[in-house]
């Protein structure tokens, strides 16, 4: 009985690990690709789903704020589920990546929450649902110093506010 | 408490007699700089025991004697020689010099001075000799509260300093910076301020919200930064001594990049509200507050000319980052940045003549400084990453922070202050006890 257990424990440890280092693998191989297309970051790794099917975040060209194809994707998905979740509000935070001067980048935050809470205007969310909060490059999700990082922290992300 | 701090400096001015033989050229980058000799202050036996008791020093003479060493060592125009090699015993060179000892060591200039514990105070004087020439320059006596040691040292560094390159010094003054510590990715930052020489450092707030820039009043103890406090980013102002705090910039968005104007009357800020950033003053006494620029770029990073009648910014209103100005009430608007790159964070010199600013070219950061009218430019440090720097009070050095590059796995990440002259020479790192960014300095505590 006891013996058993131990060899089903052992079974399930064995089976994480393998699981562990399939993932391991395919991250490693995403890195070595770099999620980019000119340098906008494309990937989702390190996307959050605020439900399922609608990512957190859209990303920025260097000293961009224009929003790319795929940002208004992700924007029009989030604009959907918040018509549906008309009780929920959301703060944008604003981010830029190491490579400018911290009160410029703190400005360049504020202004790319902003086009995101233009576009999801215009998808019928009131401006009283959202608040714009920029953190400049306070506060990056990747410390790298290379090209991808900086794609991944050139970002405006959408949390819920309650 | 300022106030009194000055009051207890009841400074005597003994007679004068030299003319200046020595002469230290502040204007080139000093690659030979002054060999001069600090004699260890001398002190009697009686005063020696009353401070070691009050003040925990075993001799306050030759600590006193070394801040002043360590202050003209890192100005790179003074060479302090090694006291190894000094000849005479301090008390009997403060009242006379023996010349030919001190010239013997190759000494151009030597210090001598007494410490003596009077009525439970510290009374100091000091005295300059030019060794060549074999005369007394310069001689001084202070008398303060024993606590103020430290000061004393810098106060005298100063008059030295001034007495031999003939412009103020910048040694009795304090910086503000944030102390940074934790992984980059959820950086802790607190305000804190030290000494000039890192010493009497003291944290300002205790981490628990994000704070950022830092700017002291040029004419007081307070002192205007960006707090996160709340989740919501506003300018606020500091009294360093009383501890008081307050929101000044409630406005309905985000305001940041503050500083106090040249009287200390105005905080210049940014205020950023739908994707639009521009130039506001607040004038502190009637909360008045002024849109100084209007524009749907980003404006920010405003810094006064010393007269006030000019404002140095940043803007990216051509497409990329460029350094303007335009007179204080928002009119004249010109740009003066031409060179190849982005330019940012504009800070006007104490002297009124140059602008200092950062500079992103191909990949690299620059410290440089250029004329008002955006003419010769110089650049006088590169790097990975380094920004924002600020002028000591005469004008001739500037602090920056930089920031070192992090390997592939995101490891390795620092930031520290650094300072360099005006000329590009004497690049320093400044000591702090935790990683440190956004430096600024204050203008002489005495004068």
């Amino acid at each position: 009985m006891i013996l058993s257990k131990i060899y089903k424990n052992t079974l399930l440890i064995l089976a994480a690990c393998l699981v562990l280092t399939a993932c391991a693998t395919k991250k490693e191989v995403a890195d070595m690709q770099g999620q980019m297309q000119s340098d906008v970051y494309t990937g989702t790794d390190t996307v959050e789903y605020l439900a399922d099917g609608v990512p957190d975040r859209v990303f920025f060209a260097t000293n961009e704020t224009v929003l790319t194809t795929a940002s208004r994707e992700t924007l029009r998905a989030q604009a959907a589920w918040l018509r549906k979740n008309s009780s929920i509000n959301v703060v944008l935070e604003g981010h830029a990546d190491e490579r400018g001067t911290r009160e410029y980048n703190l400005a360049l935050g504020e202004r790319r929450a902003n086009s995101a809470k233009d576009y999801l205007m215009t998808y019928g969310i009131s401006s009283d649902r959202i608040s714009v909060l920029s953190y400049g490059k306070e506060r990056p999700v990747d410390a790298g110093s290379n090209p991808l990082a900086w794609s991944k922290n050139r970002r405006s992300v959408t949390v819920k506010a309650n | 408490m300022k106030k009194k701090l000055i009051l207890l400096f009841l400074m005597s001015l003994l007679p004068l007699k030299a003319f200046a033989l020595i002469e230290v050229d502040i204007t080139r980058g000093n690659l030979n700089p002054l060999p001069l000799a600090v004699s260890p202050l001398s002190i009697d036996d009686k005063s020696k025991k009353s401070f070691e008791k009050i003040l925990k020093k075993e001799n306050i003479g030759s600590e006193i004697s070394t801040i002043v060493e360590n202050n003209l060592r890192t100005s790179g125009l003074f060479n302090p020689l090694s006291k190894e090699a000094f000849l005479q015993a301090p008390d009997i060179a403060n009242l006379k010099p023996r010349f030919e000892d001190w010239n013997l060591i190759k000494a151009q200039a030597l210090i001598t001075g007494k410490v003596t514990y009077v009525d439970e105070k510290l009374r100091v004087e000091f005295r300059l000799w030019d060794v060549l020439a074999a005369k007394e320059m310069m001689a001084l006596a202070f008398t303060t509260v024993p606590s103020n040691w430290r000061r004393v040292g810098h106060i005298i560094s100063d008059k030295v300093y001034e007495r031999l390159t003939g412009e103020k010094g910048y040694f009795d003054t304090r910086i503000i910076y944030i102390a940074e510590e934790g992984p980059k990715t959820q950086r802790k930052k607190r305000l804190a301020i030290m000494d000039q020489d890192g010493a009497n450092n003291k944290f300002l707030t205790l981490g628990n919200e994000l704070v950022l820039t830092p700017r002291f009043n040029p004419t007081s103890q307070m002192v205007t930064y960006l707090s996160y406090f709340k989740n919501l980013p506003r300018v606020y102002l500091l009294d360093i001594e009383t501890g008081t705090q307050e929101v000044v910039g409630d406005f309905p968005g985000m305001t940041f990049a503050p500083r106090f104007s040249p009287d200390g009357k105005k905080i210049i800020m940014s205020f950023a509200r739908d994707g639009k950033s521009d130039i506001y003053t607040m004038d502190l006494e009637n909360r008045l507050v002024e849109k100084i620029t209007n524009h749907p770029s980003i404006d920010t990073s405003p810094s006064y000319s010393p007269n006030g009648r000019f404002i140095a910014f940043n803007s990216d209103r051509s497409g990329y980052q460029q350094i303007y100005i335009m007179k204080s009430d928002g009119s004249n608007v010109k740009r003066i940045s031409f060179g190849n790159g982005i330019y940012g964070t504009p800070v006007w010199s104490p002297r009124g003549d140059l602008i200092a600013f950062t500079k992103l070219h191909k990949g690299k950061f620059y410290i440089g400084v250029m004329r008002t009218d955006g003419k010769g430019e110089r650049l006088l440090t590169e790097n990975y990453y380094q920004e924002a720097p600020s002028w000591s009070p005469n004008g001739r050095v500037l602090i920056f922070y930089r920031e070192t590059k992090t390997n592939a796995k995101g490891e390795g990440f620092s930031a520290k202050l650094w300072s360099i002259d005006l000329t590009g020479y004497n690049e320093r790192l400044v000591e702090t006890q935790t990683d440190a960014s956004d430096p600024s300095w204050s203008s002489l505590l005495s004068n």
